[in-house]
């Protein structure tokens, strides 16, 4: 008899429980789409993560331990990195940047590792003969860094830093320079920028052939925001466009560093 | 004279003796534990950049956190009643005019200041070493960076931009109420348990179940009709168990994701709510429980 009504009573909790359930549910989800909103628990938790960590590192990350288990293997990567095993680290950045999208740092040192050391390393290596081969190697770990950033800017659109680096590979590392000043530019609209991207991309974008006349005018107006902008490069760099796209003097900036008439003229305009 | 439907007094003094009784265990060794990760973990951080230093010391310390505020929340109150039913402390309490949900609300209270003591002791030596480190790295580059005022001023900024942030505070308050979801689920469990182990065992398993609530839930609503069987089961788990993922906030805090403060004080509430539910439900077991 004690039997049945505990039944009875452990049938009539669960109840409870599934109603209370069935009442918050609605919140739940409303909860969930405000943190995604939010850039809160956006990142990918699939099968080929599952496949990368193993069932136990999968686990872990889906027992709300992911940025832990992000820190173990980056150290993971650091030792291989260390060791020179290049590809080894390729897997375990891809494995860190899917636990941790929103992670900056991560897209950026995993971008730095493969476009500048892994790629490095490649053109050296003394086990290819070929000369051929060694620079497509290179290619390839310049092309996963960049992946690394357009992926890292993919999950954090918002922010200036990955803008920036990859503007900063593209210059160095790939010699595309409209592609450089367009990142640099993008980078440079957003408000805690630093001032010099707003120079980088201009510098980048008068290397261009077609964009110089794009170029002066950025570097106009930088010129415009006053001296925390007048440093010797933009200077230069102004100066060299005036006399490439033929500036009538008038319009030139001076030699001392004030603004010049014709640039007086459009800043009184603006 | 109408009679006071909760006894302040007398829930304070279980709850205190429960706490007491908890701290005697010397379940505050944990913390040698944490505090040997953070600092041994700092350490062996310092081979790396600054950035990548505070950074894994955060998701390390956070993380540890956690499990310690998890395990404890689980393990400590799932012997409670066992304990006090096999020593028949129960018994002596119950015989006095003490309701059995203000027994089950002062055994949660004693719980509870034994994680937000817990929370406050690993919280405090979490940030004490960061803010160390900080001052550490701060130092260093003043000395080691030439150059001129503007560019050391951005290099100090980036360090401290990159050590402390605002947000933990609330990212340690939203494991703590986890913590404390977990203690009632715990309570729940063990009111129909017949042994402290199988309390373990069932709030364990339903510890994993809840972060794996979120994808029955979506899986269940979205409508997929793959077999009948498989829609009931997910129903199953999107119903009984609570959302756990919800409370996965500080993953994302660490990575420098800002928390809207609307979307904290929800959480918090949410697992108010959760806590209790699973009290309410509690309470209605045991009242009918024979002892």
């Amino acid at each position: 008899m004690s039997g049945l009504l505990s039944l009875r009573r452990n049938l009539i909790a669960i109840l409870m429980l599934a109603v209370a359930g069935a009442v918050l549910l609605p919140w739940q989800r409303e909860l969930q789409r405000k943190a995604q909103s939010a850039h809160f628990r956006t990142a990918l938790l699939n099968i080929t993560l599952r496949e990368q960590i193993g069932q136990s590192g999968f686990l872990a990350a889906l027992s709300g331990f992911r940025a832990p288990l992000a820190a173990f293997l980056w150290i993971d990567a650091h030792s291989a990195w260390e060791k020179t095993e290049w590809g080894r680290m390729t897997g375990l950045f891809n494995t860190v940047t899917t636990l941790q999208p929103h992670t900056l740092l991560y897209w950026d040192i995993a971008a730095w590792h493969m476009a500048w050391n892994a790629s490095a390393a490649a053109l050296q290596d003394t086990k290819q003969q070929s000369e051929v081969l060694r620079e497509r190697a290179r290619r390839q770990y310049i092309d996963l860094g960049r992946d690394f950033l357009e992926r890292g800017i993919r999950n954090n659109p918002d922010n200036y830093l990955l803008y920036e680096r990859l503007g900063i590979l593209l210059r160095d590392k790939v010699e595309d320079h409209s592609g450089a000043a367009d990142a640099f530019a993008k980078a440079a609209s957003f408000p805690d920028a630093p001032n010099y991207i707003g120079r980088f991309a201009a510098y980048e974008m008068a290397k261009v052939p077609g964009r110089e006349r794009e170029a002066y005018e950025r570097l106009l107006n930088l010129y415009r925001e006053g001296k925390k902008q007048w440093v010797p490069s933009l200077l230069a760099k102004i100066r060299e466009l005036e006399k490439k796209l033929n500036i009538p003097l008038d319009h030139r900036i001076p030699v001392s560093g004030t603004i010049g008439a014709g640039a007086t003229n459009s800043s009184r305009s603006r | 004279m109408t009679k006071a439907l909760l006894t302040p007094i007398r829930i304070q003094a279980i709850g205190r003796n429960t706490f007491t009784e908890l701290v005697r265990q010397k379940v505050f060794y944990f913390l040698l534990i944490f505090g040997l990760i953070v600092i041994g973990n700092s350490a062996f951080l310092a081979k790396f950049s600054f950035q990548e230093e505070f950074q894994m010391l955060k998701d390390v310390s956070l993380g540890a956190m956690s499990v310690f505020l998890s395990l404890l929340a689980i393990l400590a109150t799932a012997t409670l009643l066992p304990r006090d039913l096999e020593d028949r402390t129960i018994f002596t309490i119950l015989s006095k005019p003490v309701p059995r949900y203000e027994y089950l609300l002062g055994k949660l209270l004693g719980v509870v200041i034994l994680l937000t003591a817990s929370t406050l002791v690993m919280g405090l030596l979490f940030l004490g070493v960061l803010f160390l480190r900080e001052n550490m790295a701060l130092a260093e580059t003043r000395l080691s960076l030439g150059g001129s005022p503007l560019e050391l001023a951005a290099a100090l900024a980036e360090i401290k931009k990159a050590a402390f942030s605002w947000d933990l505070i609330p990212a340690m308050a939203i494991l703590l109420v986890k913590g404390i979801l977990l203690a009632s689920l715990t309570l729940l469990v063990s009111t129909f348990a017949t042994s402290g182990i199988f309390a373990i065992l069932v709030s364990a398993s339903a510890y994993f179940i809840g972060h794996l609530q979120v994808s029955a839930r979506e899986y269940w609503l979205s409508g997929i009709g793959v077999h009948w069987w498989t829609r009931i089961f997910t129903a199953f788990v999107a119903l009984l168990f609570p959302d756990l993922q919800a409370f996965n906030l500080s993953d994302d805090i660490v990575a420098g994701i800002a928390l809207p403060i609307g979307l904290f004080f929800q959480t918090t509430m949410l697992g108010a709510v959760y806590t209790a539910v699973y009290y309410a439900i509690a309470c209605f077991v045991f009242e009918s429980r024979e002892l």
